[in-house]
């Protein structure tokens, strides 16, 4: 695999940055109660980590080394709110819905753990790959997770109905746990199982533990 | 000669080491500028949308308030706040308002406002009185609907607000907007009495308060007060009343 596409496939699977490194899942518990506020989740997400790690790798020879968090944070910060800005004359009713979690994906862990790991230390053009990668790596586990628990706490999926529902007339009897946030962490979990049962070199080893 | 052209300089500046306080000070503050232009930008940009969007909300909530009550859609009225009398035009005009006075926290107050008349023939039904005063961190924006008795709440709305979610925010909550319908604004001597209180509530003056949001809710009793006084629709309503007592 040549290294443009190994930045972008990378981090979808072997080097996921929720179910690998167990970022990001703060926002991945919020907003993941239907799969429309997952996929606005995801998309502003991606649109903040790809312009920020260009962004900061566009400038990294001229970051001093004592200021770089706070200039990092300060172009990342900038993103968020033009995303917050731009969902709220757009899309007014999903920005409502939403309400804070747009503006926390400053402190997701994430995007600025790749500004740090990656953009400072590598070209423009890898680094929009990385940011595009790890954004689709974390995009693909929010809108799993918010169509699962759509599905069962509502019947539904973007609204449209899906299992109908046994006070409508059909047959489905919702599960109310899904639409509370603790179901998101029991889905997540049971990825991360799935995932690393399927890929076993991402298992912490046991060694130290007993050793 | 090259030193003064501008470019030279940005070169310089740009050799100089990361390490040299002047580089640090000025990497700063380009990226600041940079940012804030940018935020600047995109905000004015696309504060007219936002405008748009509000107004359309609150349209909706005072829609949605009607069709709670199962009332028609009613009639939109200019009020001059000071004198109580209907206006023929609103100038857009804010007065400053003496800081002893603006317990809600509003700084400057519109002369004329625009209220809402429900009638059926003669007989008022229902006013309907946009409100808005500060809550613990924004603005709390909603609208006080109140029966033709212009003492008993009929409901009350807020439809912006920019609070703590899960507390200050619950009070955009349908469960808490209702426990204010039927409520009584003032006792008999005419003093407003209207006010949310921590625990459980006792009468017909009081309203439970929201656990973790005591600052919300009493900028709510706040606001409330504020709009009722003199300063705000106590001209108004009590000309209304007395236009019933005639």
């Amino acid at each position: 695999m040549n290294i443009p596409n190994k930045l972008l496939v990378e981090p979808i699977v072997a080097s996921n940055p929720v179910t690998v490194h167990v970022l990001g899942i703060c926002s991945a518990l919020a907003v993941t109660t239907s799969l429309a506020a997952s996929l606005v989740m995801s998309a502003s997400l991606i649109f903040v980590l790809s312009l920020s790690n260009t962004i900061i790798s566009l400038i990294r020879h001229h970051v001093p080394t004592s200021i770089r968090l706070i200039i990092q944070i300060t172009v990342i910060a900038s993103l968020v709110i033009i995303v917050d800005l731009v969902l709220q004359a757009y899309l007014f009713e999903m920005s409502k819905r939403l309400s804070v979690f747009v503006g926390l994906i400053v402190s997701n862990c994430i995007v600025l753990g790749r500004a740090e790991a990656f953009a400072m230390k590598n070209p423009p053009w890898p680094s929009l790959l990385d940011g595009i990668g790890n954004g689709f790596g974390y995009a693909w586990i929010l809108l799993a997770i918010g169509a699962v628990r759509e599905l069962l706490a509502a019947g539904t999926l973007f609204g449209r109905t899906i299992l109908p529902l046994a006070d409508e007339g059909g047959w489905f009897i919702p599960l109310q746990f899904m639409a509370l946030p603790p179901s998101a962490f029991f889905l997540l979990g049971l990825l991360v199982w799935a995932v690393r049962s399927l890929r076993p070199e991402q298992q912490e080893s046991l060694a130290t533990k007993s050793g | 000669m090259n030193s003064v052209n501008p470019l030279h300089w940005w070169h310089v500046f740009l050799a100089l080491p990361n390490t040299r306080p002047v580089k640090t000070i000025g990497i700063a503050f380009l990226v600041a500028l940079a940012c804030s232009f940018a935020v600047a930008l995109i905000a004015v940009t696309l504060k007219p949308l936002h405008d748009a969007n509000r107004l359309r909300d609150s349209a909706a909530s005072l829609v949605e308030v009607m069709e709670a009550l199962g009332l028609g859609m009613p009639k939109m009225r200019l009020v001059e706040l000071a004198s109580g009398t209907y206006a023929k035009q609103d100038p857009g005009t804010r007065a400053v308002l003496d800081p002893a006075r603006d317990f809600a926290g509003l700084d400057k107050l519109e002369t004329v406002a625009t209220v809402y008349e429900l009638r059926e023939g003669d007989r008022l039904k229902l006013v309907i009185l946009p409100v808005r005063g500060a809550g613990y961190q924004s603005t709390l924006k909603g609208y006080l609907a109140l029966k033709g008795d212009l003492n008993t709440i009929a409901a009350l709305r807020f439809h912006e607000q920019n609070e703590t979610p899960g507390m200050g925010a619950r009070i955009e909550e349908m469960k808490w907007q209702a426990l204010w319908a039927g409520k009584q604004l003032a006792d008999v001597n005419g003093v407003i009495r209207i006010e949310v209180v921590k625990g459980k509530s006792e009468g017909e003056h009081q309203v439970d308060g929201i656990s973790g949001a005591t600052r919300t809710v009493s900028g709510v009793t706040t606001l409330l007060h504020f709009w009722l006084g003199p300063d705000g629709y106590g001209p108004y309503l009590a000309r209304l009343k007395s236009e019933k007592g005639e």
